[in-house]
């Protein structure tokens, strides 16, 4: 039938090949960095050549959990954008413009300074931010239905406030973790570790819900009525996609801290290049969004000649621009 | 028995009631109409109807069993909406859209098989955009994309179809290919149709039955010739509308007259009275 092409037709061949380039992706990542040699790393890998030990440290040490970590990070980041976008029903909603990432910071940072361990604690007390915010966040939507700029502008404000909460916080305490203020507001993935590892497990599942509820969510593009009129139980599905949406992000956000427009940059090109169905469109953004990440990482740690920059400069360089070219296009 | 039987519901939007115990009942088949003016509670009987409103007081049965008691997709089985209008700010194809009407028959995943294919295929065709089925929702007219709702709630299989004003800024070809439409869907497959409409004379040559509301009231059921009187009218609109008979139809035809011909033409009536 012409305008519509079966899911698995669509699915399967775009899977493949973006699995591919975060197979690719990741490789880079690996063998790739300020310190060694790159032809060392990828005889390394493949098995070949004298085996290094400082080198082996590097690669499996270093590199890989902080590359398992971007990857984690940059899928979960443009999923929650995809979902926020959807069930505000405003291409522009992201997780970091809406405040929501700003929320689950402020709420991480006031674990650290209660004394809680990274999990749960930690990740309880961010899921709880980044929730307080997003019902700010839907209450502003509810007030001004279909009114994108209320939203944009309520968020804008939010993250300027936890960004203002975040540097309080920092400048009264003296735990030594708070001094790596760039880590929260930027965004940085140095932090990696074999202790991030559990993030991953985490944000599986949430994957999974989020790609049972593709259908619905199509549905739920063409308005609330029309989708529930359709069949679909609009409350309980919204509510399950904010607070997985919600905990995703969160827990992404106690590792990496504050990184922009992932969330705004991948959902936006794939939907120009698959369409708007998401049973294809997840499983995409998923895998484009981890090779995003791992890339855009690999440019903060291998571009300055000295020591490396946040990976949230790189995002917001790529994204920011995209995001006010998208204003524009809205505008006319 | 009567296929629908809503039974003295009331329905509030934020503690303010705007439908108060309506009763009324609508029979298989049957080319039911909505009519009254701004405000009067038409579209939130509607979607009380499709279960979006729920309902303070009373009771709504599609054959014999309460709303409250259908599941969600069993209720869009049972019965379809075409809302004035769906959100196209999301590029969905047309023929995405009008399989989407496939939810309510579909599993967890809701893939679609080749007989979902073929009803959607069969839609497009009955409404007559096939042609359009590879393009963008946003790049469509008023009319098309009136048309391509109305597709989807016909791949719904639904036998009741619920309009909200499908002809509401439409130019005339426009608004009588969509009641035409739904002439066929009635004598093809024996759905019945409730539609909420502002065009008078549209409902007139249309329908079996129209409910006349008012401040969430009803004021008149019955056929437009019970319903579309002049008096009836005046009283419930706050203004002069003529009504004759359609010499060609055979229908009531109702008129907008201005305040001025109105105040001339009850004159002229007086005075005839006078004279006889």
């Amino acid at each position: 039938m012409i305008g519509y092409i079966p899911v698995y037709k669509k699915l399967i061949p775009v899977t493949m090949i973006l699995s591919l380039l975060l197979v690719v992706s990741m490789l880079l990542g690996l063998t790739i960095g300020s310190t060694g040699d790159t032809g060392a790393a990828w005889k390394l890998l493949l098995g070949q050549g004298e085996p290094d030990a400082t080198l082996e440290v590097i690669v499996w040490q270093l590199r890989w959990p902080r590359v398992l970590l971007a990857a984690t990070v940059g899928a979960s980041l443009s999923l929650g954008g995809l979902v926020f976008q959807a069930l505000l029903r405003n291409p522009l909603a992201e997780p970091y413009i809406l405040g929501v990432s700003g929320g689950s910071a402020v709420g991480a940072i006031l674990g650290i300074l209660a004394g809680f361990s990274l999990f749960p604690g930690l990740t309880l007390s961010s899921f709880v931010g980044s929730l307080a915010v997003l019902l700010l966040v839907l209450l502003l939507s509810k007030r001004k239905e279909g009114n994108s700029d209320s939203l944009l502008l309520g968020g804008v404000m939010v993250n300027a406030f936890c960004g203002a909460i975040i540097m309080f916080l920092i400048s009264v305490s003296k735990t030594s973790q708070m001094q790596k203020i760039i880590f929260w507001l930027m965004g940085d993935l140095s932090s990696a570790s074999a202790d991030s590892l559990p993030l991953l497990l985490g944000v599986l599942p949430c994957f999974l819900i989020i790609f049972l509820l593709a259908q619905p969510l199509n549905l739920l593009l063409t308005g609330r009525e029309s989708a529930s009129a359709m069949g679909v139980n609009v409350a309980a599905v919204m509510l399950v996609l904010l607070l997985t949406a919600s905990l995703m992000v969160s827990l992404t956000v106690c590792h990496s801290g504050l990184i922009g427009f992932v969330g705004l940059t991948i959902p936006h090109v794939l939907r120009m290049l698959l369409g708007s169905d998401h049973r294809t469109l997840i499983p995409a953004c998923i895998l484009t969004g981890a090779s995003y990440l791992v890339l855009c990482d690999l440019l903060a740690r291998s571009l300055p000649s000295q020591g490396e920059m946040s990976v949230g400069i790189v995002t917001a360089l790529v994204g920011a621009p995209l995001f006010i070219g998208l204003l524009w296009r809205g505008r006319r | 028995m009567s296929l629908i039987d809503i039974q003295g519901i009331s329905l509030q939007y934020d503690s303010l009631p705007v439908i108060k115990r309506v009763s009324v009942q609508v029979e298989q088949g049957e080319f039911f109409v909505i009519i009254g003016p701004n405000g009067a509670g038409k579209t939130s009987l509607l979607k009380a109807l499709s279960g979006l409103h729920p309902l303070a007081e009373g009771d709504i049965q599609i054959r014999q069993r309460s709303i409250g008691d259908y599941s969600r997709k069993e209720l869009a089985r049972t019965l379809a909406l075409v809302p004035q209008q769906i959100n196209a700010d999301f590029p969905f194809t047309v023929a995405e859209t009008v399989l989407m009407g496939r939810y309510p028959h579909l599993g967890l995943l809701a893939v679609e098989g080749k007989k979902d294919l073929q009803l959607a295929e069969q839609a497009m065709e009955f409404t007559e955009i096939n042609h359009l089925a590879g393009r963008r929702l946003g790049q469509l007219s008023g009319g098309e994309r009136q048309r391509v709702i109305i597709a989807r709630a016909i791949c719904q299989q639904s036998k009741i179809l619920l309009l909200d004003e499908p002809t509401a800024s439409l130019d005339p070809a426009h608004q009588l290919r969509i009641m035409d439409l739904m002439e066929r869907l009635r004598h093809r497959e024996q759905i019945t149709i409730v539609m909420v409409s502002h065009d008078l004379n549209l409902a007139s040559s249309y329908a079996d039955r129209l409910l006349l509301l008012k401040d969430g009231e009803v004021e008149k059921i019955g056929t437009p010739w019970q319903v579309l009187t002049r008096e009836q009218l005046s009283q419930s609109y706050g203004c002069t509308l003529l009504v004759d008979e359609n010499p060609q139809l055979g229908t009531p035809r109702v008129s907008l007259v201005s305040e001025k011909v109105a105040a001339k033409i009850s004159s002229e009536e007086d005075a005839c009275e006078q004279k006889q």
